[in-house]
């Protein structure tokens, strides 16, 4: 284990914290300086004694101090909207958007790193050409755009189910359950996880240029090595690194896109719940989110500060 | 200049002509309806007739045939001529049995073509006030930080790195979210361009930053330090030019990146709202299983997007002064 490894762990978990408290207080605070819902017809002693029952009018700092303290308790509050506890409102929308998250980021690893090996290797070639071309299309096409084109396929072959989440009965073997989820999450993976590997495709397809540009690998070529061994053995182990260090970002955009995806394809999920909370004003509920949101991309990016420091662990002394 | 690069220019020209004077192109109103062309396919120009003699460019009227099933047949025996300039517009083929829809109509038998252009005049609009914003506010920071190059540069490029790994879409949402929900039109143009010049800005601030750090150390610097100008005049005199290059590639990055959150914004009901005519509205319609699958042409604006996208990922893409590495370190980055 590298010397450096620990302390670096620890900066890196701390500013994962840092990162979930500072995201669901600013969403607390900006939830809560927005100007209300109207309540239309509502008597306004009605609506004073409803906003003292529930600590809305005292002041903000105060409010915010009484969240602060029931949230480290994992007690999110109860959602204005829903009269449920947000923790168990999260509890099942963020397992959704989590799986349908990580099935698009394997999904675009799994596409998108071979393919930029390719283009990247290779300077002509139809193949190559052809990979390339597709990208760039891809890039052009967003979760917003793919939702709606594997929308149009469903609703006209009505091979997959277009949009909704899987309705598994209780009385039924897991393995029903787990072949219902798979038919259902195929069609957001793919208008998730396309985008996302064009993006990979490109990044990958850079850096393992940049890495056979370097002179050890002219030198390997030199020794007589074939092409294919230096490109899948030596060069690849070098281009993992920059590609790795984005992997922090893409996980951002994966949650940005899998919001439209979810609104489209009816994939009730996190970003659809935090669509809710917000539109109904419900502070509790979108700062709930926004924590489990905050959450999942801080672990994502602890993970991937990991990972990258155990392929070059120079990168432990240098931040 | 590659070939990519040429398509990407003339399909940007294009989506700018299109933005400016499509209004005038077809003869409606965008917000205009007909009562019996709710639905109604699209209606292709022809130039050979059931006969197969070559004519000047013609459509077929549509004629509805029961409104229940939103069946429409073409009146194959009065074709209509297109018309250069006439009914008040470039180009015109409404007859006497109805309107000329090239694009088809929408659930209120509106023209979606007359819509669409008219989406990109606003969703351009938007994104290039935005796209402006987020670059003015982000020259400034970044130039700030770079130039002075103590707590405040720390402070700036913190809050930067932080706004840069947030998904976007969030951001927007959640500073829209804290303003009225319900606003006039021009008030959500400015809500929009201002919200997303607050997301947008963390980019264009590093690249100046970067820049801004590396110059100020030249000769030219140093030379009108010691001639006595003080750090305003070098700042915007000498080193901002030279962001220059470097600015206008983050436009096109941001344009794309702008218009497809007005859609989405737009689309979920926190952008424009109906009757505007925005492409993130019209696609509130196309959105459902059902209507998409009986009437994909709803879906046009879809494709105006990606279009739109791609002619401006064309233009940047390989471009000399964006280096290798911009179009990707931005893309990962896009609001999607």
């Amino acid at each position: 284990m590298h010397p450096g490894l620990f302390p670096f762990v620890l900066r890196r978990a701390g500013a994962a914290l840092m990162l979930v408290l500072v995201v669901s207080s600013s969403v607390l605070v900006l939830a809560h300086v927005a100007p209300p819902a109207d309540a239309f017809g509502t008597d306004p002693r009605v609506l004073a004694a409803e906003r003292h029952r529930l600590g809305l009018d005292r002041p903000l700092p105060q409010q915010y101090a009484a969240w602060l303290a029931r949230a480290v308790r994992l007690d999110l509050g109860e959602s204005l909207h829903f009269h449920r506890p947000v923790s168990g409102l999260i509890r099942e929308r963020a397992g959704r958007t989590l799986l349908l998250g990580l099935s698009a980021l394997a999904l675009a690893t799994a596409l998108g790193v071979p393919a930029g090996i390719l283009t990247g290797s290779r300077r002509g070639g139809a193949l190559a050409g052809a990979t390339r071309g597709t990208s760039v299309v891809l890039l052009s096409a967003p979760p917003l755009i793919m939702s709606l084109v594997v929308l149009l396929i469903a609703a006209r072959t009505g091979w997959l189910p277009a949009g909704g989440v899987p309705d598994t009965a209780a009385g039924a073997g897991w393995g029903a359950a787990l072949a219902a989820t798979a038919r259902y999450l195929i069609l957001p993976t793919l208008a998730l996880g396309l985008p996302v590997a064009a993006t990979i495709e490109r990044l990958q397809s850079a850096s393992i240029r940049a890495a056979l540009d370097e002179p050890c690998m002219a030198a390997a070529r030199a020794r007589g090595v074939p092409l294919q061994r230096i490109v899948w053995r030596h060069a690849l182990r070098l281009s993992l690194g920059p590609v790795l260090a984005v992997y922090g970002i893409i996980i951002g955009s994966v949650l940005s896109g899998s919001f439209a995806v979810e609104v489209v394809l009816s994939w009730s999920g996190l970003g659809q719940l935090m669509y809710q909370a917000l539109q109904a004003r419900d502070l509790y509920l979108a700062a709930g989110c926004a924590a489990a949101g905050a959450v999942c991309l801080a672990l994502g990016i602890f993970i991937t500060d990991v990972a990258a420091v155990l392929v070059d662990p120079r990168i432990a002394g240098a931040s | 200049m590659t070939s990519g690069r040429l398509l990407g220019a003339i399909a940007a020209a294009g989506l700018l002509l299109a933005a400016v004077v499509g209004g005038a192109v077809p003869p409606h109103a965008p917000g205009r309806q007909f009562a019996d062309f709710s639905y109604a396919p699209p209606m292709w120009p022809h130039v050979r007739d059931a006969a197969g003699h070559w004519r000047r460019p013609f459509v077929y009227p549509l004629r509805l045939v029961n409104r229940l099933e939103r069946t429409f047949q073409e009146d194959r025996a009065h074709p209509v001529t297109l018309r250069w300039m006439s009914d008040g517009a470039l180009l015109s083929g409404d007859g006497p049995g109805g309107p000329w829809l090239a694009l088809g109509g929408d659930a209120l038998g509106r023209d979606i073509l007359a819509r669409l252009l008219a989406g990109a005049r606003l969703s351009l609009a938007v994104s290039l006030v935005a796209a402006a914003g987020a670059l003015l506010f982000g020259a400034v920071l970044g130039a700030v930080a770079g130039f002075t190059a103590g707590r405040l540069d720390g402070l700036i490029m913190r809050t930067a790195d932080f706004v840069l790994v947030l998904p976007a879409i969030y951001v927007v949402i959640v500073l829209r979210a804290a303003m009225p929900l319900v606003l006039s039109t021009t008030q959500v143009f400015w809500t929009l361009a201002g919200v997303l010049a607050l997301a947008g800005w963390p980019q264009p601030a590093r690249g100046v930053r970067a820049i801004v750090r590396l110059e100020r150390r030249r000769e030219y610097a140093e030379a009108a330090l010691a001639l006595g100008a003080g750090p305003a005049r070098i700042l915007l005199r000498h080193l901002l030019p030279a962001t220059r290059g470097f600015l206008a590639v983050q436009l096109t990055l941001l344009l794309p990146a702008f218009i497809l959150a007005e859609a989405t914004l737009s689309f979920v009901g926190f952008g424009f709202a109906e009757p505007t005519p925005s492409w993130g509205v019209m696609l509130q319609d196309a959105a459902q299983a059902g209507v998409l699958a009986e009437t994909p042409w709803l879906a046009a604006p879809a494709a105006a997007i990606a279009l739109s996208v791609l002619a401006l990922h064309l233009l940047v893409q390989n471009s000399p002064a964006a280096g290798p590495s911009t179009v990707l370190d931005s893309k990962v980055n896009q609001i999607s």
